[in-house]
């Protein structure tokens, strides 16, 4: 009877699910225990995203979190505050942005919650030139954005051509063929560490207390395996008299 | 000294009812069957979760507020700015999803072992207005954050009402305050989150127990410890709650509280079940999520709802459905007609008809979360196919299913062969 | 038999108790502890910066800290000669009873003579009190050599901040943490809980 109930619901979730929509995204190779890459994308961060989006939750203080000292944060990071306890808001003006871009370019202080640092990662790679958009610049994982590419100083200009192609079982899908235009100032292999990291700083901005939290986990469920171990032995103590 | 507390003590009792009568009566000589098994541990469970869930939404309330302009913005400062206070809206965020983890497991109990028959109906509809309170709870909550899944989430759920015949339209509107949802449904959801409904499950909590210690409690053989008294006339198969089954359900506490940890610490979003992705984009009246669900908890009611096709250019026969589904739950007591209790000595039918009843649940509840699309469409046509969405389809044979389970009930539980029931408990 | 039984369920129960009890008490602090000054607060109550190049010889500016306004006066050579001419009627003239830095337990109360930085907070019950300069003998007495008077009970204060006696105010003005970190430029709020500018 069980194992009949078991095998029911064992098949019903192992029911495929129709096919995701959208681009394939990568999985994001960042390591959050490394500071190193985490500065280094503060200050991607604070270089080319700041001039748009804000990060209005976070505070230059906070900073510290990534190994900096306050007086580094003030030199090298603080473009847009006076004061290391205040936020980091972007000085682009809200209301005209819209005008400019069509849509407000959103707070990232949580864009790594929302959309996933996978997300991220991949479309900060696969932006190309496109004629036919207002900024002539397109996204495969968000097609028709209304944000440049802002990296592409560092990418480089890509183009790209959509192939339908037969495979060997005869089913059609999608081939993507890259061409670059014009070179970046960094290689591929580069760029893909900057956007790592730049993920990796995103990443921690939407959850600066994440590590802490693990680390706290560890300690309260050593806790309360010790605590267990109390509760089981009063527990077999008290109940020797049932029965 | 110590008769002086003595002194002390003896001052204020005589002036307070008998703290020690009702020690006794609730606990020290509050006779309980000794056969309790695992399903047992969720009662005195989901006692802790109401305790762990007002604590922590006190200290929650403390920093955040209840205005549109800044809902959200509160959330995040509780997050980063608050010392500790991302430990705070993790315990509130995990017990919410953990209540109705504890409460179902409870419920499921009392289907199991009959736990609803007579003489305990009243304990059983106590539970059921616990778990409808508690559903309103959760719902008034959700919209505090703010985000994008509390405000559509919210939207849909007061438009469901609006379709009501006749007063819908109004009833919405008074539930809104407002023509959309805004600060002024925040702000009523916030006083009723906060205070109104925790006082209302406080009061039905103190009943349902009140109730039960009345009758005594079930156990899994459903058979009735009362009837067999030893000399001293305490039930030969009861013993006292406490210290027995106090430090047996510290014991599960202590487990639980180590599960509850792990999520908590771990993987407090879920995969985007416990706090969905959605929400941590601020709400936008302009902009609809593309997938709107509701949190996992409601989604079997929420799939029976989406399954049932508009009738008379209305949904109101989807959100009757739905309605029906939750209230049905009250005339469990009397819709079983078994002269036997527990699922041990009750025949093949009944166990078939939980078993389905629970593969039906889970995978109403599966659906909810995913759109209409998620297994593709039928490759046929056919005149009565309004939709060609397999999951709708599978949704609305679940939903009629569901149904059956309850209404058959007076009949297969009446024709069910049932084994004979023993005297006292075994293991 | 049932006496040892008793000991170690006592034993036991003590022992679960103090682990219990241990696990609570760690439990309980998120909740304390979230109740401290968040990051908000201590921003907003971070140090401020004062040009002192814009304040001339006898004048003073008031800058706001921690939602207090703090005065910072400089001072010229006959007020600082006033403030020895007053230490009979003082409350506290070597103020062992108020509330200062150890920089500015000494005959200025201050670290430099010329710069003379208090909270504008009666220690009676919290008003402003309001500057009364050298030369407003008619409403403060002929005796009067500069200072404060706070309008809400009548507490009159020097150019150091000493409460004079007769005054409901106990203690004299309290002086915060400061410092210098050029010759013009002063920052009011400790250094070691910095952090803001």
């Amino acid at each position: 009877m069980r194992a009949f109930f078991l095998a029911a619901l064992v098949s019903v979730f192992s029911a495929v699910n129709a096919a995701e929509t959208g681009y394939r995204l990568e999985k994001s190779p960042h390591d959050p225990r490394d500071l190193v890459s985490l500065q280094a994308g503060a200050q991607v961060f604070v270089n080319y995203c700041l001039g748009c989006h804000g990060a209005q939750y976070m505070r230059y203080n906070r900073l510290t979190d990534l190994g900096l000292e306050e007086g580094q944060i003030r030199d090298n990071l603080m473009f847009t505050a006076d004061k290391v306890g205040e936020p980091m808001r972007t000085t682009l003006p809200q209301k005209e942005s819209k005008q400019w871009f069509g849509v407000t370019p959103p707070d990232l202080s949580l864009v790594a919650r929302s959309r996933g640092a996978d997300w991220l990662y991949t479309y900060m790679r696969t932006f190309y030139r496109d004629p036919k958009t207002a900024t002539g610049w397109n996204n495969l994982v968000f097609p028709n954005v209304g944000m440049p590419h802002a990296l592409w100083m560092l990418q480089g200009q890509r183009g790209l051509e959509i192939a339908t192609v037969k495979d060997a079982g005869g089913h059609e899908r999608a081939e993507y063929r890259w061409t670059q235009l014009s070179p970046g100032a960094q290689s591929a292999i580069e760029y893909d560490t900057t956007v790592r990291d730049l993920v990796n700083f995103l990443t921690y901005v939407s959850e600066p207390a994440a590590q802490k939290r693990k680390s706290i986990g560890i300690v309260v469920l050593f806790a309360l395996g010790i605590l267990f171990i109390f509760a089981y032995l009063l527990k077999k103590e008290f109940w020797k008299d049932v029965k | 000294m110590s008769t002086r507390l003595a002194a002390l003590w003896n001052w204020f009792d005589a002036r307070m009812p008998s703290v020690a009568e009702q020690w006794r009566i609730h606990a020290s000589e509050y006779y309980a069957p000794k056969n309790f098994n695992f399903w047992y541990f969720f009662g005195s469970l989901a006692l802790l979760v109401l305790v762990i869930q007002i604590v922590s939404g006190i200290f929650l309330t403390m920093n955040y507020k209840p205005d549109a302009a800044l809902a959200f913005g509160s959330v995040e400062y509780i997050m980063r700015d608050v010392p500790g206070g991302w430990i705070l809206r993790y315990i509130h965020s995990t017990g919410a999803s953990a209540f109705f983890v504890v409460v179902y497991l409870h419920m499921f109990r009392g289907m199991l072992y009959g736990s609803y028959k007579e003489p305990r109906e009243l304990v059983w509809v106590f539970g059921v207005l616990i778990y409808l309170t508690l559903m309103g709870e959760a719902f008034f909550g959700y919209l505090l954050p703010w985000g994008q899944m509390s405000y559509w989430g919210a939207q849909v759920i007061v438009n469901l009402f609006g379709t009501v015949p006749f007063i819908g339209p109004d009833l919405a509107l008074w539930i809104r305050g407002d023509y959309i949802v805004s600060d002024a449904t925040l702000n009523r959801f916030f006083a009723l989150h906060v205070i109104a409904l925790p006082l209302v499950l406080l009061g039905l909590v103190v009943a349902h127990l009140l109730a039960l210690h009345d009758v005594g409690s079930n156990n899994p053989d459903g058979v009735e410890i009362k009837k067999a008294k030893g000399p001293d006339g305490k039930p030969l198969d009861g013993i006292p709650f406490h210290p027995y089954y106090t430090v047996k359900d510290l014991m599960g506490a202590v487990v639980f509280l180590a599960i509850f940890a792990f999520v908590m610490f771990f993987v407090p979003e879920m995969g985007g079940y416990f706090l969905e992705h959605n929400n941590f984009i601020p709400a936008d009246p302009l902009k609809t999520p593309e997938h709107i669900a509701p949190v996992w908890y409601f989604t079997p009611y929420y799939s029976i709802l989406r399954a049932v096709p508009p009738l008379f250019n209305s949904q109101f026969p989807g959100v009757l459905a739905m309605g029906i589904a939750t209230l049905i739950l009250f005339f469990l007591p009397w819709l079983d007609r078994s002269p036997v209790k527990s699922i041990r000595y009750r025949g093949p039918i009944y166990r078939w008809a939980l078993g389905i009843f629970v593969v039906v649940f889970l995978l109403l509840g599966y659906l909810g979360v995913k759109p209409t699309t998620v297994w593709g469409q039928f490759g046929f046509d056919a005149f009565f196919l309004d939709t060609k969405d397999v999951a709708t389809w599978v949704a609305r044979l679940c939903t009629i299913l569901y149904f059956a389970f309850f209404f058959l009930m007076p009949w297969y539980t009446k024709m069910d062969p049932v084994k004979p029931v023993p005297d006292r408990v075994t293991a | 038999m049932s006496e040892q039984v008793n000991k170690a369920r006592r034993t036991l129960i003590a022992a679960t108790s103090v682990v219990g009890g241990a696990a609570a008490a760690g439990a309980a602090v998120p909740f304390v502890w979230s109740m401290f000054p968040s990051e908000r607060a201590k921003a907003a109550g971070a140090p401020v910066e004062v040009d002192l190049t814009k304040i001339a010889p006898g004048a003073i500016e008031v800058v706001e800290w921690r939602g207090k306004p703090v005065w910072v006066i400089r001072r010229t050579k006959e007020m600082l000669e006033s403030l020895k001419a007053a230490a009979p009627r003082l409350s506290d003239p070597e103020s062992k009873a108020s509330d200062q830095p150890e920089f500015a337990q000494n005959e200025y109360r201050s670290q430099k003579p010329d710069i003379m930085v208090m909270e504008g907070v009666c220690t009676h019950l919290g008003c402003s009190p309001q500057l009364k300069p050298a030369d407003a003998k008619a409403e403060m007495g002929a005796d009067w050599a500069g200072g404060f008077y706070c309008p809400c009970h009548g507490s009159k204060f020097d150019l150091a901040g000493r409460v004079f006696r007769g005054a409901p105010a106990p203690t004299n003005l309290r002086v915060p943490p400061y410092e210098f970190v050029s010759d013009g430029t002063l920052v009011i709020g400790a250094e070691k809980d910095k952090k803001g500018a």
